[in-house]
């Protein structure tokens, strides 16, 4: 817990008013989207990099684990604070600082929402391309830790591919920019491996993102299937031809079932699954690749294929794709969303043993994912007041990772490893290979004060200790 | 690919360095050299991958990857693994992106001789923290490479080059994401990527000719500025030069090109110098690694706005 002479010296760098000690605020803040829940000690709302140094240095000086939060809805619990760690909540850090248009880059603090820096750019046809499903709400600062992607990743890239240099507060409360807007640095490439490092090598404070050019053209279009199997070949055809949509996502029939109800996009309810493609680019460019997917999709046993004829129905079908966990809370009151990553040929081999261990473990699962990377989202529904539906939550949720790996996946293409995934690590890394990671870590923070305890399972350096908090499932 | 080999050439001490084609500079002189396993493992044209050993030649890569309509973006010249620990982007790096995006997984060697894997084998993967990233344009000073996993793409329908005297930031705003803008001072050239008829249309928008190729490059120099900083070479001032725009490097004829305009500012050179060490004594410590490589030199710095 922190101690009383450490919550006095925060509130004399920040204001009285943003260091919290109220059991409503440590409540509200002993946990991120994840249901994995920990204990805040304090909590503190800077307002600048300076505010975030001095915070930092006053951790580090009292050997004080500490948490970068931003809008907390990272699923992997990467945000929980453990043990009475300090939560450093950077959502009053929330301005678009610059925009260049002709060299398209922003920097940001880094609580502004993904959303609301897309909407800043619009006027100069410049959008941030990384769009997780909780763009509306997650920042990214938040996006940084997490290295973050979205549906338009495909063909945009993840977070990393986004992000020029970062000015960080490092985990002893230094203040220094990583990377640079050329190109090139020379020198390693610090600003990478701080991108989805998940508040382990410190804190960003302002952000330097690439903006891309809003696309002149785009045509969405959505196939129908009898046969989950069929929607899947016809993504591997699309990419054997050598298209890259900016998008491609499919839902399975449960998953219809719920988002149809919800946002009436006009999913056929009939099908088995629905595939949502989008390219976008110059018109001619688009024109073609549309007519050579519809073209594949049919080829594939696509039972109809629907273009959105306007902006009004393109937004829908897309509210339909990014509703979907929404539209479960229809069906049962909890979820928990999947997060793993398999060859695109392996898609459906794994989906199908997905509904095999739901059905096993009397689970209810909805599948919608990024297809065109091989991004699974299983979705397992259920109501936490039945006895024991958590044990078979979290068995189902093992077995679907082990599943997933074993097909030559990963764990986790999106959603982190915090410590939903820690003890999975092994699963996809020998020893050499967590020890390498973890002297990274140890390059940037040497006390081990930054977010302790995620990502690196106990037991990879040396000097480790074995550490469950109360609440965690691991 | 079995590194077993590899891992006990690197051996577990003294001073070693790696060679390949000798395009980047070659190995350390007078320090006992290895070389890394040539040779394409697997190509999955449906995932867009390709698994090859680090000593694979670049221009044979490309030949196997063009038999099915894709490529990797990888500067032309040498080995998969020079390109890498050098980290230098080609000249299509505006529209392709840097060449660090290219790796989805790799293997290396380190000073202790263990082999470790970072990254993962799929186009998407955030297990784990990016040790791939430090490892690209490491110089070999972390590790040498052994293998890849790397991300590849579709060839474009068409590729073509045009050039137009006209302000190459005017020529960029009006095209729809060109693969490459150069600017020499006077003249700026244009690589558009599409579909045919979308180039006729922005070569015809924009006002560009069709040309062979790029302008030939001066090798004299070759630094990285800020890219807004590109505004401030001129043709009297920094003698002939080729820039690359919205991307920062400068070709110059120039030995030593005028005074750079980049700025360290204190509080820089520290912390990351002390992060910068600390790696190094952490997978090096006795420095046995491409000994006398820097993988640190003179490098532009960007300045948040707003008051510190």
């Amino acid at each position: 817990m922190v101690d009383a002479g450490l919550v006095e010296r925060l509130r004399g760098v920040l204001s009285p008013d943003r260091v919290r000690v109220g059991a409503s605020e440590l409540g509200l803040y002993r946990r991120d989207a994840s249901s994995i829940e920990g204990a805040a000690g304090v909590v503190c709302f800077p307002t600048s990099t300076a505010e975030v140094a001095a915070t930092v240095r006053l951790c580090h000086d009292a050997r004080q684990p500490f948490v970068a939060r931003g809008s907390g809805t990272g699923l992997a619990g990467g945000a929980t604070p453990l043990d009475g760690a300090v939560v450093i909540v950077l959502t009053k850090m929330n301005r678009v600082l610059s925009v260049d248009a002709d060299e398209r880059v922003a920097w940001v603090e880094p609580g502004v929402l993904n959303l609301d820096l897309s909407r800043h750019c619009e006027a100069q046809g410049l959008h941030f391309a990384p769009d997780p499903s909780s763009q509306q709400s997650c920042s990214i600062g938040g996006n940084v830790a997490n290295n973050s992607g979205g549906p338009h990743c495909l063909a945009e890239g993840v977070t990393s591919m986004h992000v020029l240099a970062l000015e960080v507060v490092l985990p002893d409360g230094q203040v220094t920019m990583l990377g640079s807007l050329a190109a090139e640095d020379d020198g390693y490439d610090l600003r990478g491996a701080f991108v989805g490092s998940e508040g382990m090598f410190g804190i960003a404070t302002r952000i330097a993102v690439r903006l891309t050019p809003n696309p002149p053209d785009v045509r969405t279009l959505l196939f129908d299937y009898d046969d989950v199997g069929a929607g899947a070949a016809t993504v591997s055809a699309i990419i054997a031809a050598g298209i890259v949509p900016a998008a491609l996502e499919m839902m399975d029939h449960a998953c219809i079932q719920a988002v149809e109800a919800y946002v009436h996009a006009g999913f056929p309810l009939d099908a088995a699954a629905v595939l949502l493609v989008e390219v976008d680019g110059l018109p001619h460019g688009v024109a073609d690749a549309a007519e050579r997917i519809a073209a594949i999709g049919r080829a594939h046993g696509a039972r109809t294929v629907r273009v959105a004829e306007t902006a009004e129905e393109r937004a829908l079908i897309w509210k339909g794709r990014k509703t979907a966990f929404g539209a479960v809370a229809r069906i049962k009151p909890n979820y928990y969303l999947h997060d793993t990553v398999v060859p695109r040929h392996r898609l459906v081999d794994v989906l199908a043993q997905v509904y095999e261990i739901a059905a096993r473990h009397e689970l209810i699962v909805l599948n919608v994912f990024h297809a065109g990377d091989g991004n699974l989202h299983p979705l397992l529904v259920f109501d936490k007041r039945e006895p024991g539906v958590m044990d078979r939550v979290h068995a189902a949720g093992e077995e679907i990772v082990r599943a997933s790996v074993a097909a030559g996946g990963v764990l986790s293409g999106e959603h982190g490893i915090g410590m939903e995934k820690r003890d999975f690590m092994p699963l996809m890394f020998g020893p050499a290979d967590l020890d390498a990671q973890a002297r990274l870590r140890e390059a940037f923070d040497p006390a081990g004060l930054a977010n302790p305890h995620k990502v690196l399972p106990t037991g990879s350096r040396c000097g480790d200790f074995s550490h469950a908090p109360e609440g965690a499932w691991i | 690919m079995d590194l077993t080999a590899f891992a006990a050439e690197v051996g577990t001490a003294g001073p070693v360095t790696i060679a390949g084609l000798a395009t980047r500079g070659g190995p350390v002189p007078h320090v006992r050299v290895t070389r890394a396993p040539a040779g394409i493992e697997s190509f999955l044209p449906d995932e867009m991958t390709v698994a090859c050993g680090a000593g694979t030649s670049v221009a044979e890569l490309q030949a196997v990857l063009a038999e099915r309509g894709q490529f990797a973006t990888l500067p032309e010249g040498g080995t998969v693994g020079g390109a890498l620990a050098v980290g230098r982007a080609g000249l299509l790096r505006l529209g392709h992106g840097p060449v660090r995006d290219t790796v989805l997984q790799c293997h290396a060697v380190l000073a202790d001789g263990a082999v470790v894997m970072a990254g993962g084998p799929t186009v998407k993967n955030v297990s784990g923290f990016d040790l791939c990233r430090v490892f690209v344009g490491a110089r070999g000073t972390l590790g040498f490479f052994g293998a890849f996993i790397l991300r590849t793409r579709p060839r474009p329908p068409a590729r073509r080059w045009y050039s137009v005297p006209a302000d190459p930031w005017t020529v960029r705003r009006a095209l729809f994401r060109p693969s490459s803008v150069l600017w020499d001072g006077r003249l700026t050239w244009v690589c558009l990527e599409g579909h045919p008829s979308d180039l006729d249309e922005q070569a015809v928008a924009a006002g560009l000719a069709e040309v062979a190729g790029p302008p030939p490059l001066p090798v004299a120099s070759r630094r990285v500025l800020e890219p807004a900083a590109l505004r401030l070479l001129s043709p009297e001032a920094d003698g002939e030069f080729v820039a690359e725009i919205g991307v920062g490097v400068v070709h110059a004829a120039r030995a030593t090109p005028a005074e750079t305009p980049a700025v360290t500012p204190a509080d820089r050179a520290g912390p990351v110098a002390a992060v910068t060490a600390r790696l190094k004594q952490l997978f090096d410590p006795d420095g046995r690694m491409n000994p006398g490589r820097e993988p640190r030199a003179a490098m532009p710095v960007a300045t948040a706005p707003g008051a510190r």
